[in-house]
């Protein structure tokens, strides 16, 4: 049990530190002293957390402090450990609710659009050209969707509300880990909530369509990487959106935001085939959108048969954006826990 | 020497928005281990701010505090460690059993599964609580959510509890049994520090407590010792109905040897003496030219002292 914790600790420690390498160019951009004073935050608690490394390391309690069991050592990775456990007891308890979330929309999806329209209406009614069926462009835009579905449901909704009437947040913003961790720890597991329903889709996907999705891994490092940074980006999305929007509009988010970003995201159709298509502004327009290089970067993992971006802008692009949106959120969430 | 728990050097906080707002205004205060220390004062008068800042949720403008030694704005996830907070607001795990919310706060602060069950079903059974584990906040009722809070809060064995207005919005009964439980802490050896605008509360409960107004201690010292050194005293608020000439009146009231204070209220007059002897019939024979419609005397208590410290009633 020990060791996890300290797996998944040291986790938490470096995948900020990464992602604040990759900020810094931005800055000089303009983003300026709030950025600044960001850094400083973070590069305090890290000082923290470094701190509580060594005495760890040396063996000792740190500064002296007797603590009820486990004197001084390794409180940040447990204490990161606990709100893991706390949400996957709360996710376990509802475990139904959550499959019926993430796999209803696209169950329903594959069901119109590759079983029954297909039988209404001939071979051609969705087919792309070349061979190719709707089933196989539409499984990676799927994935993608059910990637953000879970992304906004774990944490924009839960975080708005407990920022809202009820600041349930307030008892896991006083355990004793730096606050950006509990943001990241948000994000953490709303992306292994992702990943779920990400793969839940492929079995959907091989089992609905009237005529067989041609799935193909050519690459399964390709796969992990964009499953993994496509979740985190969707987290801080929500993390963006549950500690920027009053709880009372959070509905009107869904219309305003996701549903258009979802459209515009190259789910429904490959991103190459806009430009073939004569829809070049769409194409340049949507290269904005970070749903487009979810399901690019999926496209290229799981079909790889189809047309798509190259897969180092895609790592590129996800990269960036789950930096921009988790430096946004994070200053988001320290803004509404810190005043 | 008895250490000190909680240091708060000079701090102050102002709210820069369309209006300036200075919520706390250079306040100094020592909580030494084990005691009570009770924070009264008015709505506004900066004891939530206060608390907010030590506890790591508000930056300070500027000043320091220090918990256990740790500097709360240097260090804020080391000095958690050694504070327990009560919320004003009931801030329970809503998706969480009563039990569940005990058990994740332990693990939260680093405690084993085993511990963290251990320490749970201990809190239960200290608070009378073991029938109600597996009931969810909702269904609740204010003072047991309360009684909830405590004993999340001090579950990790914090050095210093912070209790934000424990008793708001809760009946009297329950009021009373949340008494029982901070009064049950003693025996734990955690400092408490503890905001209130009921002085029944800040009486009963502290060992020392700071009168705040404005964002700033006006006294401070055992309950005892203020209503000793300041407050001896009662107060007569006369109603009256004619309130043309009242200076001369006052002015020669002040004059009578035990009366330390009569001024011109909105309603008439209100006169503080340290002896309250034969003042009464004199007052009364006095008024009698204004139209004397209401007497109300308050015998010296915490509510005497305040009304001198601040010229207005803590529950105006």
């Amino acid at each position: 049990m020990n060791n996890s914790t300290e797996v998944r600790g040291q986790r938490s420690e470096t995948s900020p530190s990464a992602g604040k390498a990759a900020p810094a160019p931005a800055e000089r951009h303009g983003l300026g002293k709030q950025l600044k004073s960001l850094l400083e935050l973070l590069l305090r608690d890290l000082e923290v957390l470094t701190s509580g490394l060594g005495s760890r390391a040396s063996g000792k309690a740190g500064s002296g402090n007797s603590f009820a069991g486990s004197p001084g050592s390794g409180i940040f990775f447990k204490a990161f450990l606990g709100l893991f456990l706390r949400d996957l007891r709360v996710l376990l308890r509802e475990f139904h609710v959550f499959l019926a979330r993430v796999g209803m929309q696209p169950l329903l999806f594959l069901f119109v659009f590759t079983f029954i329209l297909p039988r209404m209406g001939g071979a051609n009614l969705m087919a792309t050209g070349g061979g190719v069926d709707f089933g196989t462009i539409l499984l990676p835009g799927l994935m993608a969707v059910a990637i953000m579905f879970s992304g906004i449901a774990a944490v924009a909704l839960p975080l708005s509300q407990e920022f809202g009437v009820t600041r349930e947040i307030d008892d896991r913003v006083m355990c004793p880990l730096p606050l950006w961790a509990v943001a990241l720890e948000k994000v953490c597991f709303s992306a292994m909530q992702s990943i779920i329903g990400a793969l839940l889709v492929i079995p959907m996907a091989y089992y609905v369509p009237a005529s067989p999705v041609r799935v193909h891994v050519a690459n399964w490092f390709l796969l992990a990487l964009v499953l993994v940074l496509s979740s985190l980006l969707t987290g801080s999305l929500g993390l963006v959106i549950g500690s920027t929007v009053n709880p009372r509009q959070i509905g009107l988010v869904f219309s305003i935001l996701v549903v258009p970003i979802t459209f515009l995201g190259c789910v429904y159709y490959p991103w190459a085939r806009l430009g073939k298509s004569g829809l070049v502004w769409i194409q340049i327009g949507v290269l904005f959108n970070p749903i487009v290089y979810m399901s690019e970067g999926l496209r290229a993992a799981v079909t790889p048969g189809i047309p798509h971006m190259p897969w180092w802008a895609i790592l590129l692009a996800l990269v960036f954006f789950t930096a921009a949106l988790g430096r946004w959120g994070l200053r988001g969430f320290l803004g509404r826990v810190l005043s | 020497m008895i250490p000190l728990i909680v240091e708060i050097e000079a701090l102050t906080k102002v709210y820069e928005s369309k209006l300036r707002v200075v919520a706390v205004d250079g306040i100094d205060l020592e909580l030494k281990e084990g005691e009570i220390f009770g924070l009264l004062g008015p709505n506004g008068a900066g004891k939530t701010t206060t608390i907010s800042i030590a506890t790591t949720r508000t930056l300070p403008t500027s000043g320091t505090v220090r918990i256990a030694g740790i500097d709360v704005v240097q260090h804020p996830a080391h000095a958690r460690r050694h504070i327990g907070v009560v919320p004003q607001f009931n801030t329970l795990d809503r998706s969480l059993t009563v039990y569940e919310n005990l058990y994740f706060h332990c693990r939260y602060f680093g405690f084993s599964h085993a511990q963290a069950k251990a320490r749970a079903m201990e809190l239960l059974g200290q608070f009378l609580l073991t029938e109600r584990k597996d009931v969810y906040p909702a269904q609740l009722s204010g003072g047991l959510a309360q009684r909830v809070q405590i004993a999340r809060a001090i579950a990790h064995r914090p050095t210093v509890l912070f209790l934000d207005e424990p008793s708001a919005g809760l009946d009297p009964q329950s009021r009373m049994a949340m008494w029982g439980a901070v009064e049950g802490l003693r025996g734990e050896g955690i400092t408490v520090l503890l905001t209130t605008h009921y002085l029944e509360e800040a009486d009963s409960l502290s060992d020392r407590l700071a009168i705040l107004d404005y964002g700033r201690v006006l006294a401070l010292g055992s309950p005892e010792k203020l209503k000793a050194t300041l407050g001896a005293h009662t107060i007569f608020d006369l109603k009256l109905k004619l309130r043309d000439g009242l200076q001369p009146l006052a002015a020669a009231l002040r004059a009578r040897p035990n009366v330390t204070g009569a001024d011109v209220t909105a309603d008439g007059l209100r006169v503080v003496a340290a002896n309250s002897d034969g003042l009464l019939p004199e007052l009364v024979r006095a008024a009698a030219g204004h139209g004397l419609l209401d007497l109300k005397i308050t015998e010296p208590s915490l509510e005497t002292v305040f009304i001198q410290l601040t010229g207005r009633d803590l529950r105006e």
